[in-house]
């Protein structure tokens, strides 16, 4: 085990590619802890981020300014009784959250968070991601249709309506990304996902700006069709709160609900991982063409630390701001506690990026560049996860019949042009 | 699946509700119910949809679920007691209901409030016509989707009840006026907050304008949605800005004019489509209108008594009567029939939510279930009102 153990430290793969199940193992655990804290901290963001749009202050009770809110939420949901309808289908009831929570987990098993951060290097990536995250849907529906209610059901159909009208946009969208992969000496492009971000590396722009405005063009209906996919708003007709009760979810609770809820923020964070993967350079830090100097590399290494001095100078004003007051005693040294936390875990990576900057590989080193990688793919990450929060604060709903006419008639045809063009501009190229 | 008949329903109603048997899963009209607890009905308004996929084939309210009796309580109590009562009905809108019943016994009786008394008549109800436009614009807004503007609405309308609270200690039930006038004077002070509120709120208009007018999902949620011509309106009894975003220029501030609105300079904001964004571009260009009429009411302010002379025991002659002012959702009229004693022999209140309910059937038929929750926003309904 132990010589697994070093034997994959030592290798620039993949625990997928390199064949070690073990490796592979752990990073399945890691990433799957990963992203079910970040599900938390995203489920505590949106609500405060969304409550500061509104005027509100958001959850203040439970922890400080409401940190152990998601952990509250998740023990009530536990505890909740498990209702199944009387008239509902129980088998397809109870394996529908299952589907959409194992199709929005599935996907990260081909997301890169480094070069060689991640599950596996599938040479088939990009479409393994499309296909999976599809499935995504299917969940929704069958929960719709087993609930054995009118609102689910319709919720139901407007997902599947709605998922018809953005797939194919969005799957454009992606080809012209993919076209652009093969702008290289070989002339053969990539499905991999971590091939294309190598690709942005080697042809030096991220694809975003690439061929401009083309890149930018289907980076939009990319970021358009996503929020559809995940029915986020303005597109949540699946759940319109006002027009459906809760949508295809109305019969379900406890836990059963929360894995729906889990589900749709953690399919959020997979496409925008998506998104940033194939348009905005993947872990590639900002500049890394125009800013090479060693010196650019430090600055840049600095700054994972640097964020967790910041959110830990947040917390420690927190602290001072609190009232001086008896009640709010336990609160204060649960938010010291934190920013103590925080600022250790900065203080760590600013060890790790001074004593890794050596050009030489030792453990420091490659700890430093893989903190670097995944620091830069989640920061990109994390805009867009701010994106849907001011989306849903900012825009009204728009209504099923109109979705579709976009979908159609808009998004459709740009992103075909849109990949013409690409292949057009392309072969000029060469 | 059983999408089909729930055997109260189709009692309760007069649609074509019948289907014939049909086995397991059939593709026929979808027949749902709406509420009464419903997050968008806006109270305890129950609609039964006859949907073909998602197009609404027609619609039945079924309202009475607040339904309080108030038209026979009246005949229990004095005229006096009676005043309280009427602040329940349009709750987001007390003081217009206080002000209809109040200048309706008044003519019965034949005396008039004093100068002043109208006056501050006039700014608490225009006040009060801004909060219930407010309440609307966060409630609509929200059941289209549009989240934020409901807190901002709500924020600014604090400062209406605040200055409701202080004027008379309640901030929704009024009970602001009296037969004959007004039973408090204004406090110190009342004259500042009043126009802080006017310098306050204006631009606050323009912010949920910004978040709105423009915004390219709210026109299309909004515009060619639920139209109704100016005739149907008619036809149907349907009044205030519905009526007025029609086309058709009837306002009873203006047409008939009460209280002291012939002294002041206003204007009717009429749309033309007689859409839902219309009748919402109305009410924004109303808010606008009363904070008009407010300021210049404040300035006009005339000194002298705030109570005409009203004899103790309110006892108006035998005869019958009919008043109607313009609450903020249409013509509320009272019609009271006196048999000279202490208390009503009748009253029945004409209300603008239920007569404007009526046009919902008209408008949502063909279009979608989200337009009908768009609808029923725009109308703007408040359930204590129609049900009574």
């Amino acid at each position: 085990m132990l010589t697994q153990f070093m034997s994959y430290i030592g290798s620039n793969l993949t625990p997928g590619s390199a064949n070690n199940q073990l490796w592979a193992l752990i990073y399945v655990f890691i990433i799957f802890t990963g992203v079910s804290v970040a599900v938390m901290a995203m489920n505590w963001l949106e609500r405060k981020a969304l409550a500061h749009f509104q005027i509100r202050l958001g959850p203040m009770r439970v922890g400080p300014h409401g940190l152990l809110q998601p952990i509250a939420d998740a023990i009530k949901l536990m505890l909740k009784e498990d209702i199944i309808p009387a008239e509902a289908d129980q088998f397809v009831f109870w394996i529908a959250p299952m589907i959409g929570l194992l199709a929005a987990f599935a996907v990260y098993t081909v997301i890169p968070f480094g070069p060689s951060q991640a599950v596996s290097d599938m040479n088939i990536g990009i479409l393994f991601m499309l296909g999976v995250s599809s499935l995504g849907v299917l969940g929704i529906v069958v929960a719709g249709w087993a609930s054995n209610s009118h609102y689910p059901l319709i919720g139901a159909l407007r997902s599947s309506a709605q998922m018809v009208s953005y797939e194919v946009a969005m799957g454009l969208a992606v080809v012209s990304a993919i076209l652009m992969t093969s702008l290289n000496a070989k002339g053969t492009g990539t499905l991999s996902m971590i091939g294309i971000v190598q690709a942005q590396q080697d042809q030096a722009i991220w694809f975003i700006f690439k061929f401009f405005p083309l890149g930018l063009i289907a980076f939009i209906i990319f970021a358009i069709a996503m929020i559809a996919e995940t029915n986020r708003a303005p597109f949540d007709m699946a759940e319109a709160e006002s027009e459906l009760t809760a949508g295809y979810h109305t019969e379900y609770s406890g836990l059963r609900w929360s894995l729906f809820m889990l589900a749709e923020y953690a399919a959020m964070i997979a496409v925008s991982s998506i998104a940033v993967t194939l348009w905005l350079g993947g872990w590639m830090r900002p500049f890394p063409n125009f800013l090479q100097a060693p010196a650019w590399d430090l600055t840049f290494s600095l700054f994972p630390a640097l964020t967790f001095f910041g959110l830990a100078a947040i917390a420690v004003i927190g602290v001072v701001r609190m009232p001086a007051h008896s009640f709010f005693r336990i609160q204060r040294i649960g938010l010291a506690g934190f920013a103590a936390v925080l600022g250790f875990i900065a203080l760590l990576l600013l060890v790790i990026a001074v004593g890794g900057r050596s050009a030489d590989a030792n453990l420091a080193a490659r700890f430093n560049q893989g903190i670097g990688y995944v620091y830069w793919f989640v920061l990109k990450v994390a805009v867009f996860m701010y994106l849907f929060i001011w989306y849903r604060a900012t825009w009204p709903r728009y209504r099923f019949d109109q979705l579709m006419r976009i979908g159609w008639k808009v998004m459709l045809p740009i992103s075909l042009s849109v990949l013409i063009v690409t292949a057009i501009v392309g072969v000029l190229v060469k | 699946m059983s999408v089909h008949s729930n055997d109260s329903m189709n009692e309760m109603s007069n649609l074509d509700l019948e289907t014939p048997e049909k086995p397991y899963l059939d593709s026929n009209e979808l027949i749902i119910n709406m509420g009464p607890q419903h997050p968008a009905t806006h109270g305890v308004l129950r609609v039964i949809l006859k949907l073909d996929g998602e197009k609404v084939l027609g619609t039945e309210c079924v309202i009475g679920y607040l339904h309080r009796g108030v038209e026979k309580i009246a005949e229990n109590r004095t005229y006096a007691m009676f005043n309280p009562y009427v602040d329940r009905m349009d709750y987001v809108a007390a003081v217009s209901n206080g002000l209809g019943y109040c200048e309706a016994v008044e003519k019965l009786m034949n005396v008039e409030a004093p100068p002043r008394a109208k006056y501050i008549r006039v700014i608490l109800t225009e006040l009060n016509r801004i909060a219930s436009h407010q309440l609307w614009l966060g409630t609509h807004a929200l059941d289209i989707g549009a989240m934020t503007p409901l807190f901002y609405t709500f924020r600014d309308r604090e400062e209406i009840l605040k200055i409701f609270e202080k004027y008379c200690g309640a901030r929704l039930t009024t009970h602001a006026f009296r037969i004959g006038g007004c039973q408090y004077e204004t406090y110190a002070g009342f004259e500042k907050d009043v126009k802080n509120f006017l310098t306050h709120v204006a631009p606050k208009i323009d912010e949920y304008e910004a978040l709105l007018t423009t915004n390219r999902i709210w026109l299309e949620r909004t515009k060619n949605v639920g139209v109704i011509s100016g005739a149907d309106c008619i036809a149907l009894g349907v009044t205030g800005p519905v009526l007025r975003a029609s086309g058709v220029k009837w306002d009873l501030r203006k047409a008939q004019p009460y209280a002291a609105y012939s002294e002041f300079d206003f204007e009717i904001p009429v749309g033309t489509n007689g859409d839902t964004y219309d009748r919402y571009l109305v009410r924004m260009a109303e808010m606008r209108q009363s904070l008009r009429i407010i300021e210049q009411a404040v300035n006009g302010i005339p000194e002298g008594p705030i109570m005409g002379k009203v004899p103790k025991v309110i006892k108006p002659p035998v005869g019958e009567i009919y008043h109607s002012i313009e609450a903020p959702k249409g013509e509320l009229g009272y019609f009271i029939v006196s048999d000279g004693s202490t208390q009503p022999y009748r009253i029945r209140v004409r209300p603008p939510s239920f007569v404007n309910l009526q046009a919902l059937d008209m408008m949502v038929r063909g279009l979608l279930v989200a337009d009908v929750i768009a609808v029923i926003g725009t109308i703007d309904i408040v359930l204590g009102e129609v049900d009574r």
